[in-house]
């Protein structure tokens, strides 16, 4: 019947493919519960790749990283930016400063660049880890794509804590890295919380939008 | 001897079983949106009723118009002819390839096209031209698709593609995932479903594949409705050939291989139909000007899948 | 008893002792305590070198800048507990704002020494981040509308900057982990060191430049140094002075940990002409931007840039007697341009407004601080006889020796700096007095103690220092 060549390589190939895929989903949303949704997905696929690497290496300590990947990103900051963007009453279509078919047009060059980039630098590393790492800074590049073409505060946010995910991604992917990886994690639950927590609500009493063309009205570089 | 054979059967089981899948997809679509729906042979009546009827031509109508339904149906039908349905040893196993194949259905497409514009009415303007948009984005997508599974069996022919799957340990590769999900989004643009197009639709702005074929009637409207319902399962097998291919009988034509394959490829067929109907209950129609990204996005995926298999291939 | 652990341990506790003391008066002296504490603590490394651990490390490198950190901290903290004052009189600030303010004061600083103390790649990258938390949320303390944008435009740069940086800290221990073995002496600096001319190089380079653009960010280089001026000129005056004195300096030392492992793989790429390009870039660029500031925060923000282009230049390229220019221009830069936040702080508070076209003759209506402000941009410019003078000379005398056309064009954006802010400093200091001014109680020690010691640093270097800046600047080749 199904004859898998190599069962544990297969799976987190496609777990890490699939965290990229969602990336390119990000990209193509116009709607910001759209965005919120394909996020909360990607997160979870986030877990599960860490999960299946904690299998695969055999290190315990990745299962508490998906843990949290699960717990946090997952479920409570999706439900919290639903809250918000309710609250707020934020305008929910969004406007991008590239076009959709643009923008993924430039997400393949992105992509086709950090292959290029990676493989060849990581000859001497095992296949999984050099997949992994391309398709991590793939995931990163996206991100930064996706932060500056969009110019709303939220799915600016998104894409910063997507590009997080690919991080987290390339850490769980490299063999045994120590300690940091609950760290970091911690770190930017904290940092997902104050910062929109706290911004959000007072760009909003200030600014009555989250739209960040109308930020600049006060333009940074007044003389 | 035996493949003239099985390729008459599976002519004729194509034909037979084409009215049935799109009664299934029917009723399914029914019963999910809590009504009763057409009996599942319903198709079958229809068909057979237009054949009795008269047709009815507008005065300018030419030569193409008339000869288009009798050109769109012979190529649907070859093309559904080539792709391997519960066996792989048909008689025109040889030059069945999937370039053939999207061939055969383009020049479908282009008579049914014209034909839409032939009369001369506006809706029949609107029908052609959203089709040639929405076939200039899918083919590249579908051709992309065939590229990357070519990629991976070292060949174009869906007999070969269809016995690489089931004997050799492909395991689960993600390019094969996203070309599965490339040609799916590609073959409900080809089949005018939701999201692309409603097949049920009576509003004429909103028809792509309905608008060309308004001014048809009798026997003409017989021919393209039960060509539109074989690219149905034209494609559904497609997807279970390149894909799924599990069951089928890949050489050894002994009866019960034979039996296997047509009782998996049923299978098949209904599993597939009962998605397509839940698929197509559980969302909306897509707005025309989004059809672009949408289609857009099928051809991503399958440069994806390209290069994740050049990638994996070159390690 | 691991002096380090006090160094570390005064100001997390300090952290959490002022999140809940109620009067802004009492926390601003709590503050300066426990600053005052932790540079005492600071001071035992000298006496008594502790061992090296897998996650703390005290050498040549660090000792003194973690002494000059919390040295910096504390007469940072003297100006800030006069500063806050007065921003509550005038009713910029609540107290319920300064509650947070005085705790992330010393959250910050506990970030930075941790940063500057950690022997692990990780904990090094975490204590980054938690300094660009802490800040961020410091910079946006005002809740105006600019105050907002500087912190949101902030946040986004330094946080992509950080992400960068921890994907370069990923393929360091890519590199790392076939000789180390799994586990934590792979991200462990002392003992990677060692080791790292059996790492592969291509893995290494691909990881310096992460971690060259990703601390690079929060260095303030050209072009990444966009969210500097706001970040300066919309916060509080002493975040804008442990900004400009610490954090720049800090992420550089990180820059500098990772440009000492490359300089230990003979076959890495050299990763001076990268350093140079962008040291030299920003020093042109923020140069040049000087001449067209009306904010006079904005204006020492961009020759904060000016300054860390030229340290970076100078490490760029390289040598005992470049590392050693570039060290000392690191600790000046850091004692010079906080003073002159200190005066400038207090400057804006009394005229009440930001704008140089505001502020007029000050040398006539506040002599101390008029004064001290002309001292502060004469030191900065880089007049002689202050320190800074002295290690831009050495840079150039070096640079001539080696590659005289970039020492032209270092010199070129040298003097041009210099023209702009003596140009502005003409009309900020002297002539006619203009404009009401409100009383306010000014901190004049920290101002003139850091004054006092650039001018000291520019006569007479003490010998123990040279000899650590001698011995720090062989270890990074």
């Amino acid at each position: 019947m199904l004859a898998f060549a190599n069962l544990s390589y297969d799976t987190a190939h496609v777990l890490d493919t699939g965290v990229l895929v969602l990336s390119f989903a990000l990209l193509y949303q116009r709607r910001l519960f759209g965005v919120i949704k394909i996020y909360a997905m990607q997160a979870l696929l986030l877990a599960a790749a860490a999960a299946w690497q904690a299998h695969a290496q055999e290190a315990p300590h990745l299962y508490i990283t998906a843990g949290i990947a699960l717990v946090f990103k997952a479920m409570v900051i999706p439900i919290a930016l639903h809250r918000i963007i309710v609250y707020l009453n934020i305008h929910r279509t969004l406007e991008t400063a590239l076009g959709v078919g643009p923008t993924m047009v430039v997400g393949v060059a992105l992509v086709a660049l950090s292959i290029l980039l990676v493989l060849p630098v990581t000859a001497a590393s095992g296949a999984l880890t050099r997949e992994s790492l391309a398709a991590a800074l793939s995931i990163v590049l996206l991100g930064l794509l996706m932060m500056i073409t969009r110019r709303n505060a939220v799915s600016q946010v998104v894409g910063f804590m997507s590009l997080e995910n690919g991080l987290i991604l390339a850490a769980v992917g490299v063999k045994g890295m120590p300690l940091v990886v609950e760290l970091s994690i911690a770190f930017s639950v904290m940092v997902a919380f104050i910062i929109f927590g706290i911004f959000f609500f007072h760009i909003r009493e200030r600014f009555d939008t989250l739209d960040v063309h109308d930020m600049e009205r006060f333009r940074g570089e007044r003389q | 001897m035996t493949g003239v054979l099985l390729e008459a059967l599976q002519l004729l089981l194509v034909l037979v079983l084409a009215p049935l899948l799109t009664g299934i997809v029917r009723k399914v679509k029914a019963r999910l949106t809590a009504k009763r729906g057409p009996a599942l042979i319903q198709p079958y009546r229809d068909l057979l009723r237009l054949l009795r009827k008269d047709v009815v031509l507008a005065p300018n109508a030419s030569w193409l118009f008339r000869t288009s339904p009798y050109l769109i149906f012979t190529a649907v039908w070859l093309a559904a002819a080539i792709v391997p349905t519960f066996t792989t040893g048909l008689a025109v196993s040889r030059t069945a390839d999937l370039i053939a194949l999207v061939a055969l259905l383009g020049t479908a497409r282009f008579a049914l096209a014209l034909a839409g514009m032939d009369v001369g009415t506006s809706f029949g303007g609107i029908g052609s031209s959203r089709e040639m948009m929405i076939a200039s984005l899918a083919e590249p997508a579908m051709l992309m698709v065939t590229f990357t599974v070519a990629l991976l069996v070292r060949s174009t022919s869906l007999p070969h593609i269809a016995e690489f799957m089931v004997t050799h340990a492909v395991g689960i590769r993600v390019s094969l995932f996203l070309g599965l999900v490339s040609l799916v989004i590609v073959a409900i643009a080809e089949n005018a479903r939701i999201p692309v197009d409603n097949p049920a639709t009576h509003l004429e702005l909103t028809m792509v594949h309905e608008a060309m074929i308004l001014e048809y009637s009798g026997r003409h409207l017989a021919l393209v409705e039960a060509a539109s319902m074989v690219k149905l399962l034209l494609y559904l097998s497609l997807i279970s050939a390149v894909f799924l291919p599990w069951g089928m009988d890949i050489g050894d034509l002994t009866a019960a291989a034979v039996g296997t394959g047509l009782a998996t490829y049923a299978a098949k067929l209904g599993i597939g139909a009962v998605l397509l109907g839940v698929f197509e209950t559980s969302i909306a129609k897509m707005r025309v000007f989004r059809l672009a990204e949408f289609l857009g996005g099928a051809f991503l995926l399958g440069i994806l899948a390209a290069i994740f298999l050049y990638v994996s291939q070159g390690l | 008893m691991n002096p380090v652990y006090f160094i570390l341990g005064i100001p997390a506790a300090a952290a959490i002792l002022l999140a809940v003391v109620p009067s802004y008066k009492v926390a601003a002296k709590v503050n300066v305590g426990a600053t005052f504490l932790t540079l005492l603590a600071s001071l035992v490394p000298f006496a008594h070198r502790p061992e090296t651990t897998p996650l703390l490390l005290i050498d040549d490198f660090n000792i003194y800048l973690v002494a000059l950190t919390a040295f910096v901290g504390f007469t940072t903290s003297l100006f800030s507990a006069r500063y806050v004052i007065h921003e509550v009189e005038i009713g910029r600030l609540v107290p319920r704002y300064l509650r947070f303010y005085h705790a992330m004061y010393q959250g910050f600083l506990f970030t930075m020494l941790l940063a500057l103390t950690s022997n692990n790649l990780g904990v090094l990258w975490v204590s980054l981040e938690g300094a660009t938390l802490t800040t961020v949320l410091m910079v946006g303390l005002y809740r105006t509308h600019e105050a907002l944008e500087a912190a949101w435009k902030y946040f986004i740069l330094c946080g992509v900057g950080i992400a960068l940086a921890l994907f370069g800290t990923t393929l360091m221990y890519l590199a790392a982990q076939p000789v180390m073995g799994a586990g934590l002496s792979a991200m462990t600096w002392s003992e990677l060191m060692p080791r790292v001319a059996e790492f592969s190089p291509a893995i290494l380079n691909l990881a310096f430049v992460f971690l060259l653009v990703g601390y690079g960010t929060k260095v303030g280089l050209a072009p990444l140094h966009a969210w500097l001026p706001d970040a300066h000129a919309e916060g509080p005056t002493p975040i804008s002075a442990v900004l400009s004195g610490l954090l720049l300096n800090v992420a550089l030392y990180c820059v500098l940990r990772f440009k000492m492992l490359l300089a230990g793989n003979p076959l890495a790429v050299a990763p001076g002409p990268l350093m140079i390009t962008m040291g030299l870039s920003s020093l042109l660029l923020a140069s040049f931007m000087l001449y067209r500031r009306r904010d006079i925060k904005r204006l020492f923000a961009y020759s904060s840039i000016e300054h860390m282009g030229i340290i970076t230049f100078a490490f760029g390229m390289g040598g005992a007697l470049a590392n050693f220019a570039g060290l000392l221009h690191m600790t000046m830069h850091s004692l010079t341009k906080s003073a002159i936040f200190f005066a400038v702080g207090h400057i804006s508070q009394v005229k009440g407004t930001q704008k140089i076209a505001d502020i007029r003759g000050l040398t006539s209506s506040q002599p101390v601080l008029g004064w001290a402000l002309v001292i502060g941009v004469v030191a900065i410019a880089g007049l002689p006889p202050f320190g800074v003078f002295l290690s831009e000379f050495l840079v150039l005398t070096n640079t001539f020796g080696r590659q005289p056309l970039l020492a032209v064009l270092v010199l070129g954006g040298l003097l041009v700096g210099f023209g702009a802010l003596i140009l502005r400093l003409q009309g900020l200091a002297f002539g006619p007095s203009e404009g009401g001014e409100k009383a306010s109680t000014v901190a004049l020690l920290p101002l003139f103690v850091h004054l006092a010691m650039v001018l000291v640093a520019g006569i007479y270097l003490p010998g123990p220092l040279v000899s650590w800046f001698q011995t720090v600047a062989r270890l990074l080749g």
